[in-house]
Formats: structure tokens, C-alpha cells, sequence
């Protein structure tokens, strides 16, 4: 089942611009400026980041950036919260594991 | 430096409301949100809303949320910060906001912190797991932009949004697994209920979630009946097969920058946690700062714009712009309002938790 | 039917249900409407939909609808109009073995007419098939679609859901 709803009773969802960007090295599309992480989870990834202490999967849980539960890398920059990056053409985007890259680790 | 007369934090029903109804008496206001369009949690809400016909009930949350949008817009005593964050507030009226731009400061007369609430936890094995969202979460996911959030779904909680938002994932092509409520009775509005019963969805009462398991992500629920002390009971284990557990347990008020502007917090658990103590104007202990909608205790959109327009028309009135006999009518007429929306059955526990709240406040003031 | 109470089991007990059934005379009679709203919960717009006043004035916004049969003449405007989906019209007057009932229908996608669909009861089980008689669609995004069938007279106070099948 493709989890991108065409067809809805109440809402319109109007054409937007289809880009292709990178999850973990692998191309995966969306559309450009809605949040990363509806972009991913509509490509089937849940697992966006690996916990601080136990090393446990985290996927969003408010998807409003209140929580900080989906924290992934973009482009180098960790911490950055999926749900409300928008998404870019060409974006980068990393699983974060723990506290993700110190800014001295990026390219 | 810039300068607001009235800073709003959160253009959600409530702020909205008090900013317009402010910038109605010549204020210059300037409305701050984190999202990049006015409409805080309207901007999901498919269904349509209850309350007074004249005050637009039967509209839904949706096209509500582009109207109040439009009145921001035309609004040339409103500015509209999108994508900002409110960082904190200091005693020299310094609004500290973090913008597209960078870190900046606001000055302002008078703020209203209208940030709404976040939704709560809820204890059980495997709650961690990716593919266990919040139902605020998936009505974001499916009803803002598009996605559905799995193929199955089990729904813990059964109040207005718990029922709400099952309805919603079958309009969008989910299945529904079942809707799990602790307490003995359901807690949203009976319509709700029906709504979803005819769709086949079980509501199961005096059950809850035991665990969450999958490898990495979540494949299915074990939910078991409760016994009359909240415990879960061996042996009446079911299994269900889902990929998404949506948890719809309850708000609770989101009071970051009440607590750091000084106002006196007060825990009552009727209104969804830590509210501020506020008097009859919606302001609160600390001087200037008033508060309006779920920050001020959780209910629903029709009594937040309530509040907002009382927290606006209050903040008006302390910067010199109403007239007094004028204030104290209007308040009266939106005092009364909120009266009769909290009068029936499922408005008592609200009622209950304002009585807690007043006993407190008047406690500060002896 | 549960008669375990509505706010167990979110379906009306049979008493509830009889308090806003149309009396059996009145449904041979014609269309009319039975607004399955039971608790009190601050809401209005039923009465403001009503061309012909049948759905009494609120002296409170928190007062259950209250209809007046004789001014209803079943045309189903309040039934787009009520936010919680809880008005319905049955019409017996058809003949012998039919009866018409019109529901609203939020979901895609919408049944045409001459279709048969499928019916269900206030507790989801499947009760038998109607044939879609028409269709109200509603403006998006605020409409209520409406959708009148043609069913067993058995059904008209039993069906209140129906379902497209175009698969299989």
C-alpha cells in the first residue's frame, strides 16, 4: 500500500514538486518543503535515530517539534529535528546515532 | 530594537482570537508561532466543530484555520511571525524570539502566551518503539500532509481526539485495530463513539495497552483487560497485529514560558497538569502576561477562542484602549459564553479544575 | 442490541433510541428525519439548518434536538449539517417491502446511483445490501456528502452505515 493518500472525502492535496534526496547514501523522493520526516516515513523509514544511552530505534512521536524524538543529521548539522526541516533537493539526511557528529567531525 | 504593544506566542484558536481582538482597538500586535501559518491545530482538524451556529459551528477545523488566517492577513494592526520561537521573556519586557534571520529581541507591553499543550506518555513496554506516534502526530502526518501513518492501527484512548482522529484514519484508508480505553465508560462525546462503532471499530473499555513489540519498529500490540485498581489482568492477553499505536491519553499544557516569566504555576490534574493562576482578566501572576486556550488548562478550540478574545480584550483595556463600561460588558458577554460551553455533562470536570485553580489564586492574593 | 449504555459501548440502548424514533404511522407517511443525538453536549446548528422549524429552538446550546414531525418533511438538509454525523431520514412510505433511508458519507469513494452497497448496523455487522437511489455530494472541503438508498424495509431503523464494493 502506498502511503500517500490521492484520493480523500475532505481534503485536496495539491501538486507539489517532486525531488529526490538522500537517506543514509541512498536516493529516496518527496516533495520539496513539506517536513523530512513525513518525506521518509512516506518512503517506508521509521528509524530515525538510535537513543542516547541504550542505543534504542527512535522514530517521531509529536511531529510538531515539540518532543525532539526524531532527531536526524542533515547535511553534517546534527540535532536537527525531522519533523520540521523541510525538505530540500540534494538534502543529506543521516540516521543520528546518540548525540550525533561533533561539529569538529564534519567534513 | 523592535517594538509590539502585545506579543502573542502561538497562533493556535487562542492566540489568534486575542490578537485580533486587540488589534480591534488600535493595538499594534505582533502574533509569533512556530509553524509557518497561522491556525495552530486547526490546520489538521478535518471534522466540524460544535458550539453556537452564530459562532460558526459546523465549521470544519480546516477552513476555520484558513478564515482566521485571512483575518490575520488583512489585519494591518497584526504582524505575523511564522517559523519563530519564543526562547524566554525577561523583566524588562524583552520577548526573545528565534527567527528564520537568527536570535532576536522583541520589546513589548503586554504578552500572551497562548502555546497550547503537548501530548502526554503513557507507561508500557516497547513505548519507545518507532511506529508508536502521538494522535496529534497522525492527523499532522495525514491530514496536513498527506501520509498515512501505517496500514493498521491501534488507538489508546478514547476521547474526543482518540475517536476522533480513528474516524480520520479510516477516511484515509487506515484500518483501525480497535480503540482501548482504560476507565470503565468512553471518554470523547457519545456522537464520536457512534461515528466509529458503525465503521466496526471495537472501542474496548477497561482495557489498556500491555506492551509494544517489534524489531525496530512496532508489528503489533499485547493490550489485556484492567481490574478495578488500573491493574492489568494475566490472562486476558490479546494479541493485535499492527504497525502504528497511536496514543491519545490526554494533553497537557505546554507552560515553558509561563514558568520562566515568573507566573505562579499550580498543578491541577483536571486541566492537564501545571497551569498558571490567572484572575478574571486571563492575567496571570506575573504583571502584563496573560494566557489563553490549552496553556491555561486543556479543553477544546470553541472555549480557547473564548479565552483569547477575553485575553485580548484584557490586554487592550490595560494599555488604555477600551473603554471601561465597554470592558466590563464585553467581559461579562465572553464570561457567560464560556459558562454555557462548559454547562453540560462533559464541561464539569473543567469546572472542577477552575474551582481548584480560584481556591489557589485567592489563597496568593489573602 | 446492547443495552449496555451508550457511553459503554457508543451505541444507543434501545430506550434512547426509542425516544427519537418517528412513531410507525409518520415513517409510512413519508421522509422524516431521527437525529440519533443523546447526550447534552453544546451544539446548535441542526435547528438553524431547518427551513420548515422543525428541530426546535435551543433554550440552551447544551439541550438535546428536539423534533417536531409534523413540520419535518424529511429533505435530509440537517443531516450534512449536524458536526456529529448523527442525523439520519427513513421513509416507509414506499411500499410493501422497501424503505429509503439517507446517511451521510464521509468517505471515498462516493457509491453512484443505481449501485448496490453494502449496509451496516449502529455496531458495524453487516445487515444486507441497499440500492443507491442518490447522491448529495458535498463541496470540498467543507461539504457532507449524502447518500439516499433504497432498502429492505426491515433495515430503516437498523442500517446507518453503508459501504462501497467495488472489488472482488
Amino acid at each position: 500500500m502506498d502511503l500517500r493518500i490521492e484520493d480523500h472525502p475532505i481534503l485536496s492535496f495539491p501538486e507539489r514538486k517532486k525531488v529526490k534526496f538522500f537517506w543514509e547514501g541512498r536516493e529516496v523522493w518527496g516533495y520539496e518543503g513539506e517536513p523530512v520526516a513525513s518525506a521518509l516515513h512516506a518512503a517506508g523509514i521509521k528509524v530515525l535515530h538510535k537513543s542516547l544511552k541504550l542505543d534504542h530505534p527512535r522514530g517521531f512521536f509529536c511531529a510538531i517539534g515539540n518532543c525532539s524524538s526524531c532527531l536526524v543529521v542533515i547535511d553534517g548539522v546534527p540535532n536537527v529535528r525531522a519533523c520540521t526541516a523541510k525538505l530540500r533537493a540534494g538534502m543529506r539526511v543521516e540516521m543520528q546515532r546518540g548525540a550525533g557528529p561533533a561539529p569538529s567531525d564534519r567534513e | 530594537m523592535r517594538k509590539t504593544e502585545l506579543a502573542v506566542v502561538g497562533a493556535g484558536p487562542a492566540g489568534i482570537s486575542g490578537a485580533l481582538e486587540a488589534a480591534s482597538y488600535g493595538v499594534k500586535v505582533t502574533l509569533i508561532d512556530r509553524g509557518d501559518r497561522p491556525g495552530g491545530q486547526l490546520v489538521k482538524q478535518t471534522h466540524k466543530f460544535f458550539g453556537w451556529h452564530a459562532k460558526g459551528a459546523g465549521t470544519r477545523g480546516i477552513v476555520l484555520a484558513e478564515q482566521l488566517a485571512r483575518h490575520i492577513r488583512e489585519n494591518e494592526n497584526v504582524t505575523f511571525f511564522g517559523s519563530t520561537e519564543a526562547l524566554g521573556y525577561y523583566s524588562d519586557k524583552v520577548l526573545l524570539l528565534e527567527t528564520p534571520r537568527g536570535i532576536e529581541p522583541l520589546q513589548c507591553e503586554r504578552l500572551l502566551v497562548a502555546t497550547g499543550a503537548s501530548e502526554k506518555m503513557l507507561l508500557f513496554p516497547g513505548n519507545d518503539l518507532p511506529g508508536v506516534y502521538g494522535a496529534g502526530a497522525v492527523q499532522t502526518l495525514m491530514n496536513v500532509y498527506g501520509v498515512r501513518p501505517g496500514r493498521s492501527v491501534l488507538m489508546v484512548g478514547s476521547g474526543n481526539i482518540g475517536l476522533i482522529v480513528s474516524y480520520q484514519l479510516v477516511q484515509a484508508g487506515v484500518r483501525v485495530a480497535a480503540v482501548l480505553e482504560a476507565m470503565p465508560v468512553i471518554g470523547g462525546y457519545a456522537v464520536h463513539a457512534s461515528k466509529i462503532r458503525r465503521l466496526g471499530i471495537p472501542i474496548l473499555t477497561g482495557h489498556s495497552i500491555k506492551e509494544a513489540y517489534g524489531d525496530g519498529q512496532v508489528e503489533g500490540a499485547v493490550i489485556w483487560k484492567l481490574d478495578e485498581k488500573w491493574n492489568g489482568i494475566p490472562g486476558t492477553e490479546k494479541d493485535l497485529k499492527v504497525d502504528v499505536i497511536c496514543l491519545a491519553t490526554g494533553l497537557t499544557p505546554l507552560g515553558e514560558l509561563l514558568w520562566q516569566a515568573g507566573a505562579q504555576m499550580e498543578y491541577v490534574s483536571e486541566l492537564g497538569g501545571f497551569v498558571p493562576l490567572y484572575d478574571e482578566n486571563m492575567e496571570t501572576t506575573a504583571k502584563g502576561v496573560f494566557v489563553a486556550g490549552d496553556a491555561s488548562g486543556v479543553e477544546e478550540a470553541s472555549t480557547a477562542m473564548a479565552e483569547g478574545k477575553l485575553a485580548g480584550l484584557s490586554a487592550a483595556w490595560s494599555l488604555g484602549r477600551v473603554p471601561p463600561e465597554e470592558f466590563t460588558r464585553k467581559r461579562e458577554e465572553i464570561r457567560n459564553e464560556l459558562y454555557q460551553l462548559r454547562a453540560g455533562p462533559t464541561g464539569q470536570k473543567i469546572l472542577r479544575g477552575l474551582e481548584t485553580l480560584s481556591k489557589r489564586a485567592k489563597k496568593v492574593t489573602a | 442490541m446492547s443495552d449496555e449504555g451508550l457511553l459503554v459501548t457508543g451505541i444507543p440502548t434501545s430506550e434512547e433510541l426509542a425516544r427519537v424514533t418517528p412513531p410507525r404511522e409518520r415513517r409510512e407517511k413519508g421522509p422524516c428525519v431521527m437525529i440519533e443525538c443523546f447526550q447534552r453536549i453544546p451544539c446548535d446548528p441542526c435547528h438553524y439548518s431547518c427551513r420548515f422549524g422543525a428541530i426546535k429552538e435551543f433554550e440552551d446550546i447544551n439541550d438535546v434536538p428536539e423534533v417536531d414531525w409534523d413540520k419535518c418533511t424529511g429533505c435530509g438538509m440537517c443531516i450534512a449539517a449536524c458536526p456529529g454525523l448523527a442525523i439520519f431520514v427513513v421513509d416507509e412510505s414506499t411500499g410493501n417491502e422497501e424503505c429509503r433511508i439517507a446517511m451521510p458519507y464521509e468517505f471515498v469513494p462516493l457509491p453512484e446511483k443505481g449501485e448496490r452497497v453494502r449496509l451496516f448496523d449502529r455496531a458495524g455487522t453487516e445487515v444486507g445490501t441497499g440500492v443507491v437511489e442518490r447522491v448529495i455530494p458535498g463541496q470540498k472541503p467543507q461539504g457532507t456528502p449524502v447518500v439516499w438508498v433504497r432498502a429492505p424495509k426491515e433495515l430503516s431503523l437498523v442500517a446507518r452505515h453503508l459501504a462501497v464494493n467495488r472489488e472482488g
